[in-house]
């Protein structure tokens, strides 16, 4: 859409009104001083008196021991900043708290108790820097720091104030998104570290007990030394309580958050988390699980420590760093929408107004703005953007695990089954997922989104079990060997359908995941390698773990459960699905692997394809947007699938059918749609029946552009594009460059083909595929510069083509082609919209009647001649068909529709 | 697939050699102006079965059936189980209580016979290890019997109970059946038609079946037969031969020698038949409406009134290659399939009235009467010049690479087409799928109460 920014420049408030200039003066604007050039400054940045150069932002800490201090700031260039000084503006932004969070003892209760504080949000001006940022405050917990949190903000620095105040609603909704990241992902650092510490203080525990009994042996009851121990023993346990106590804050917050639910799924979170912490965190213990894990001995992945008596209150210890606090998938999400909201922002604020304001009319019009609109506009903020929020707490571990890293996996595996130990550091090692992961971010984008709700539901199930667990393992303290110690207490409870959901656990989410994997890797054209690869995410699970619930039964797996139990309780407690999670779960995971190691061909994409949406199905949760941030993929695979099916066939046909007709890697952006428009200006320059073409490109009719060599043929096939109603995110409708004869439905997909002239046997066949589709088509020869199609007499593509246009840049081209598109499809809009237009309004009314006030609506009141009313009609169906149909879902093989007029031939 | 290439290269060689006529693209009175491809089997289609008033079922060399929404175009089931090509598929309605059921009988090389149902899915019934596979069905529904006929003749009933069977006949087997009244049965094999009549008694175990009567009149082996009405059936030979039967004694009510040449003296006849334009005469296809019968012989297509016993038109050159399948339809339209991958439409129209006389060497013809039944060959002009009329091409539709096999017409939907190129395409007026998508679009919106 044309935005106005350009032309705000060159307009002043007060032109409009004085119409009696004296025209001997000299105008205004030569008075005025010209511009000092300085580099790749723009004349109207209001940061010029700032001390930096563009609009950043800045995370800053008040640290308990060095006050307030700058961490990061995004961009990460020095030159942003300039001379700007982050220290004091540090200082000043975090001077400004209020969030009064009281962490502590509060009166009335033993406990500490952690404040869950809303974000505060603030806007803050230095006119003497030249600065104004909006500041938004948060506080993260950390179990060593002063009354368990750290106060943070992010300020969005800008030395416009004007912009700051005016999208103030949107920076606070982006920083809150990031914000929310950032919790959560703190959150689930902070239960795992008091899971940690919480083991740490029972062994200690343990260890104590241990002491005392031995000296009350050694020397009676009432020795110093055993008062001393028992004081201890006193203290640890009300450690043990206290930070028993703070876990279940940290874990109850969701349900607590959940009644403000900006994002649902928060409820998963704590799930979540435990699982995650356990999963990301055990590589450091992998070490230690030796060679004698090989004897099927169980070990546990963390060995606690024994805590002293007097923890260190002091200031030489070094903080946790904020990358630390948070867990780093969080962490690393945190960052990326930072980062997308620096470049949200980025600019003048006129700039994003208009962008703003074209978007929120683009959402208005969803009706049609597929037709015209460059996808990414528009599509990826009604899909991504909503399910980059609403799926916050997105990765379950496994899929954080699997595909992300691969010594996740590993540790992940470690921590499960030690036994299997020595061939899945092999398979880790072989599996290609780090492969698959750089290839296609949105594949595992995708399984990331998918899969949150499933498991993280399963894991829930294990919640309602803890308290029990742990008074029976307090009960029986027996041994010093913390394995022994956990073992028993794991062991205790049934083991059995704790594995059970642990397979559940980890195997439900395997469809979704695949499938996200394998559309990415259909995606690539190259599915067998990546098939294979990702699926070494939780392959190896399968045997090691069916083989030990057989064989191990209670003891084996004791030690890894208990970490099971110590993390699933944190989760929420509130949720009972006992009976939900489980081995049917477990068993839809397999079968559908097995579909999909198969190889490859249009009939096992059918099936995958169909296998996919079944098993959408299951989890609950996050489908609405997942689906919806699917589709995209489902799109694309559906076309693949569908032009696979063709080159599988034409290959039948004419074995020299070499190339693999579609490329839909990369989406059309609206920059190189531009640079088409300069194509397009030189199109209808240079041949006068461009409007017949045009004419054959909106009504639908495929436009086969005929020439021998490549360079002619795309760029004339680029020039066209424009023009495409319904481009396809990926250009998916335009074929620019095929070298083997077409087949009908290729027709049905492609709306203009680049058909290379060959003087071969494939040629000629080639050639008979053109006569012999002949009325479907309009074919372009380039080489000998004729148009054969239907001809046109309307007027609508005259305003659009006019070979003796003005307009000289391709973009303004585009722009107005753009425009004139727009008016056409809004007219297609009010005649699909009509409703006497397409039925009967009283009973007695046939058929014929309605049909003549129809082409009336077009003839009179449009006032449109037989083809400008073609393609009224054209459109009007695509736009039924799309609204019927809902955004880019193909249920149905698509319609094709054509007409039966003779085709004349144009010439220069 | 090598099949499917062959059949390619043939038809398209059928195209180059002479293209005989030519609509051109501007056809007004051709309604289909929107398609949809449906793509799902991995052989040649051969059969189409309607299965409802928006069902259909496809099946093929692949073995696989297919049953398809006709309107959307979306395959609403996969029947799997056959491992080789079907060869007949017919679909067969029962009904108890109240509730119609429709299953479709398959049969195929492997000599299974198999009753699915569309609905589900589901194979309900089958036998395997039949004697020979079955190469037709033939559903009577009035005993709710149907019947099987390969190498024998086999009468099942709906549960797949074997009733009876006929001795083994020779290797040629029995190629079509009708259905006769009085519970009688037409089996066409080779150069004979068969007629059997059940004897159905009380208890279905009890029924037989017998053979009453041998009809040796053909020349050469029957390529069509089917029932005319309740009075005559019609079979047509490889040498073009369209005898009309009485169904009740069996008796030639017409004998008609449909020869695309000149007319020759007797003796030459023979000559003639075998030299290699033989294909270019054989009755491929007959159909009827219950009056006419149109017979496709060779690339032609040539319509015969039965009641009135005289030719009503014809077209010697309607397609570039062998016409597969035809249809009259009842506003006196008429559709043929061809190898040439293309599918036609005509027009009966009377011939504009200073006719110049219908060019009556054009092609060649043996009237036979009742009585002169058994008189020698002899050669007669045909006899009623006056009410010939003439097929005039109304529309074609191309879009299929391979030959057309066969074609489904449903009155509102539209025609649905099966080709050798795996392809089904289904053909539908684009102004009344706007229509339709209007009314969805205007239902929807109600439903969602405004955009």
């Amino acid at each position: 859409m044309i935005g106005s920014p350009d032309l705000v420049a060159f307009t002043k408030d007060d032109d409009f009104g004085e119409t009696d200039v004296d025209p001997c003066l000299l105008p205004d604007e030569f008075s005025v001083p010209l511009f000092t050039h300085a580099g790749n400054s723009n004349p109207w940045s209001k940061t010029s008196y700032a001390k930096f150069a563009r609009d950043f932002i800045l995370i800053s800490e008040f640290s308990e021991q060095v006050g307030p201090q700058p961490l990061l700031t995004i961009p990460d260039e020095s030159k942003v900043c300039g001379t700007f000084d982050l220290n004091y503006f540090s200082l000043r932004i975090m001077s400004v708290d209020y969030q009064a969070s009281f962490v502590g003892h509060p009166p009335g209760c033993n406990y500490p108790k952690l404040n869950f504080v809303e974000d505060s949000k603030v806007v803050l001006g230095d006119s003497k820097e030249g600065a104004f940022a909006y500041v938004h405050h948060l506080t993260l917990y950390d179990l060593e720091a002063r009354g368990f949190v750290r106060p943070f903000c992010m300020a969005y620095i800008s030395a416009d104030e004007s912009k700051i105040m005016q999208q103030f609603q949107q920076l606070s909704t982006e920083f809150s998104k990031a914000s929310e990241w950032l919790k959560t992902g703190n959150r689930k650092a902070f239960a795992s570290e008091l899971v940690k510490k919480l083991k740490d203080l029972e062994y200690t525990r343990t260890v104590l007990h241990k002491e005392t009994e031995l000296q009350k042996k050694n020397s009676g009851c009432y020795s110093t030394q055993v008062i001393d121990k028992a004081n201890e023993l006193a203290n640890v346990e009300k450690s043990i309580y206290e930070h028993k106590d703070l876990l279940r804050q940290i874990t109850s917050y969701p349900s607590r958050k959940r009644i403000d639910c900006e994002f649902p799924q928060e409820s998963d979170d704590p799930a979540t988390s435990a699982e995650m912490d356990k999963k990301a965190t055990p590589t450091e213990c992998s070490p230690e699980v030796s060679p004698e894990a090989i004897t099927g001995k169980r070990r546990p992945s963390y060995t606690p420590q024994l805590i002293k008596g007097k923890s260190a209150k002091c200031f030489d210890k070094r903080l946790k760093t904020l990358e630390e606090l948070c867990d780093s998938y969080f962490f690393h999400q945190t960052m990326e929408q930072l980062r997308l909201i620096e470049s949200a922002f980025r600019g003048d604020l006129c700039h994003i107004y208009t962008n703003q304001i074209s978007q929120a009319l683009l959402k208005k019009q969803k009706i049609t703005n597929f037709l015209y609109e460059v996808y990414n506009d528009w599509e990826d903020e009604a899909v991504s953007k909503p399910s980059f929020a609403g799926n916050l707490p997105p990765p379950t571990p496994l899929l954080l695990g699997a595909p992300q890293s691969p010594e996740a996996v590993h540790a992940d595996l470690d921590a499960e089954t030690s036994v299997e130990k020595p061939q899945e550091a092999e398979l880790t090692e072989s599996s290609p997922s780090d492969l698959t992961q750089e290839n296609s971010d949105e594949g595992t984008d995708a399984e990331m989104k998918v899969s949150s709700g499933s498991s993280g539901e399963s894991v829930d199930a294990a919640g309602p079990e803890r308290p029990e667990r742990h008074s029976e393992a307090e009960a029986v303290p027996q041994a010093f060997c913390p394995d022994v110690v956990e073992g028993n207490a794991a062991g205790t409870v049934d083991d059995g359908e704790d594995n059970d959901e642990r397979v559940s656990a980890t195997d439900s989410p395997s469809p979704e995941h695949n499938r996200a994997s394998y559309q990415s890797a259909i995606h690539e054209q190259e599915p067998s390698v990546k098939v294979d690869g990702d699926m070494g995410g939780d392959e190896p699970k399968s045997p090691g773990l069916t083989q030990d619930l057989d064989l191990t039964g209670d003891s084996v797996l004791q030690a890894s459960t208990m970490v099971q139990a110590d993390a699933s309780c944190c989760m929420g407690q509130e949720k009972l699905q006992y009976e939900e999670p489980s081995p049917e779960l477990a068993e839809n995971g397999f079968p559908d692997r097995v579909v999909k190691r198969e190889p490859q061909s249009c009939l096992q994409g059918d099936l995958t394809l169909g296998k996919a949406v079944t098993a959408e199905d299951s989890p609950a949760v996050p489908n609405a947007l997942n689906s919806d941030g699917l589709s995209d993929d489902m799109f694309r695979m559906n076309l693949d699938d569908l032009s696979d099916a063709t080159s599988f066939m034409s290959a039948s046909t004419n074995s020299d059918r070499l190339s693999s007709p579609c490329h839909y890697s990369n989406p059309v952006t609206l920059k190189q749609k531009k640079r088409a428009g300069q194509n397009a200006l030189r199109f209808i320059r240079q041949y006068p029946f461009s409007q017949q073409a045009i004419f054959c490109v909106l009504t639908g009719r495929t436009l086969v552009v005929l020439g021998a060599d490549e360079r002619t043929v795309r760029k004339l096939v680029n020039a066209l594009s424009i023009f495409v109603p319904n481009l396809g995110k990926y250009g998916e409708t335009v074929q620019p460059w095929l070298s083997c004869p077409f087949q009908l439905t290729d027709l049905q997909n492609w709306k203009i083909i680049g058909l290379h002239r060959m003087a071969s046997p494939t040629g000629s066949s080639m050639l008979h595929s053109l006569n012999r589709y002949a009325r479907y088509i309009g074919v372009l020869d380039a080489d000998q510069k004729t148009l054969r199609c239907p001809p046109y007499r309307g007027s609508l593509i005259g305003n659009m083509a006019n070979h003796r246009t003005q307009i000289k840049r391709g973009s303004t081209y585009f722009m107005h082609v753009q425009c004139m598109l727009t008016q056409l499809y809004s007219k297609a809009f009010l005649y699909t919209f009509c409703h006497h237009l397409h039925l009967p309004i009283s009973l007695s009314e046939d058929q014929e009647t309605v049909a003549s006030r129809r082409s009336s609506f077009l003839h009179q009141q449009l006032g449109y001649n037989e083809e400008d009313s073609k393609m009224i009609q054209f459109l009007s169906e695509l736009i039924k068909q799309s609204y019927l149909q809902g955004p880019g879902r193909m249920v149905h093989p698509p319609g094709f529709c054509f007409s039966y007029i003779p085709s004349f031939v144009h010439k220069i | 697939m090598l099949r499917w290439i062959l059949g390619g290269r043939e038809a398209q060689g059928a195209v180059e050699r002479n293209t005989v006529l030519f609509i051109g693209e501007e056809q007004p009175k051709n309604s289909y102006t929107e398609l949809q491809v449906l793509k799902g089997h991995f052989d040649m289609v051969r059969f189409l079965v309607q299965i409802d008033d928006f069902r259909f079922a496809s099946a093929g060399d692949d073995g696989l059936v297919l049953v398809w929404n006709a309107q959307t175009g979306e395959r609403l089931q996969e029947l799997r189980g056959h491992s080789q090509q079907i060869t007949a598929m017919t679909a067969y309605s029962w009904i108890t209580g109240d509730t119609d059921h429709t299953g479709l009988i398959t049969a195929s090389s492997d000599r299974t016979l198999s009753l699915w149902d569309p609905e589900t899915g589901n194979r309900v019934q089958t036998v395997s290890d039949l004697q020979s596979s079955a190469k037709c069905l033939l559903v009577l529904s009035r005993l709710d019997l149907w019947i099987s006929g390969g190498n024998e003749l086999c009468v099942w009933d709906r549960d797949f109970h074997l009733l009876c069977k006929t001795d083994h006949h020779s290797d040629a087997g029995i190629t079509a059946m009708v259905e006769l009244p009085k519970n009688c049965i037409a089996a066409a094999m080779d150069k004979e038609i068969v007629i059997y009549r059940l004897s159905a008694s009380s208890s279905r175990l009890d029924t037989l079946v017998r053979e009453v009567r041998r009809l040796t009149d053909h020349q050469d082996s029957i390529r069509a037969l089917i029932s005319v009405n309740d009075q005559a059936f019609a079979s047509g030979s490889h040498v073009g031969e369209l005898i009309v039967w009485d169904s009740l004694d069996w008796s030639i009510l017409t004998y008609e020698r449909i020869l695309w040449e000149e007319p020759r003296p007797e003796g030459q006849a023979e000559i003639h038949l075998s030299s290699q334009k033989q294909s270019e005469m054989c009755v491929q296809h007959l159909a009827t409406d219950g009056e006419c019968v149109v017979a496709a012989v060779g690339s032609g297509l040539y319509l015969y009134n039965v009641s009135r016993r005289g030719v009503v038109a014809y077209r010697k050159a309607a397609h570039d290659s062998n016409i597969l399948h035809t249809m009259l339809l009842p506003d006196g339209q008429l559709l043929s399939c061809s190898e040439d991958g293309s599918v036609r439409m005509w027009e009966l129209q009377d011939l504009p009235l200073p006719a110049e006389p219908a060019p009556t060497g054009f092609f060649g013809m043996w009237t036979f009467g009742r009585p002169s039944k058994q008189a020698s060959l002899q050669a007669k002009k045909v006899p009623e010049v006056s009410g010939l009329r003439t097929l005039e091409l109304t529309g074609d539709l191309i879009g299929h690479s391979g030959a057309v096999q066969m074609f489904v017409y449903f009155v509102d939907l539209g025609l649905v087409t099966c080709s050798t190129d795996q392809l089904i395409i289904v053909w539908k007026s684009g102004e009344r799928e706007s229509r339709f998508r209007s009314l969805a679009l205007f239902h929807k919106l109600e439903d969602s109460q405004g955009l």
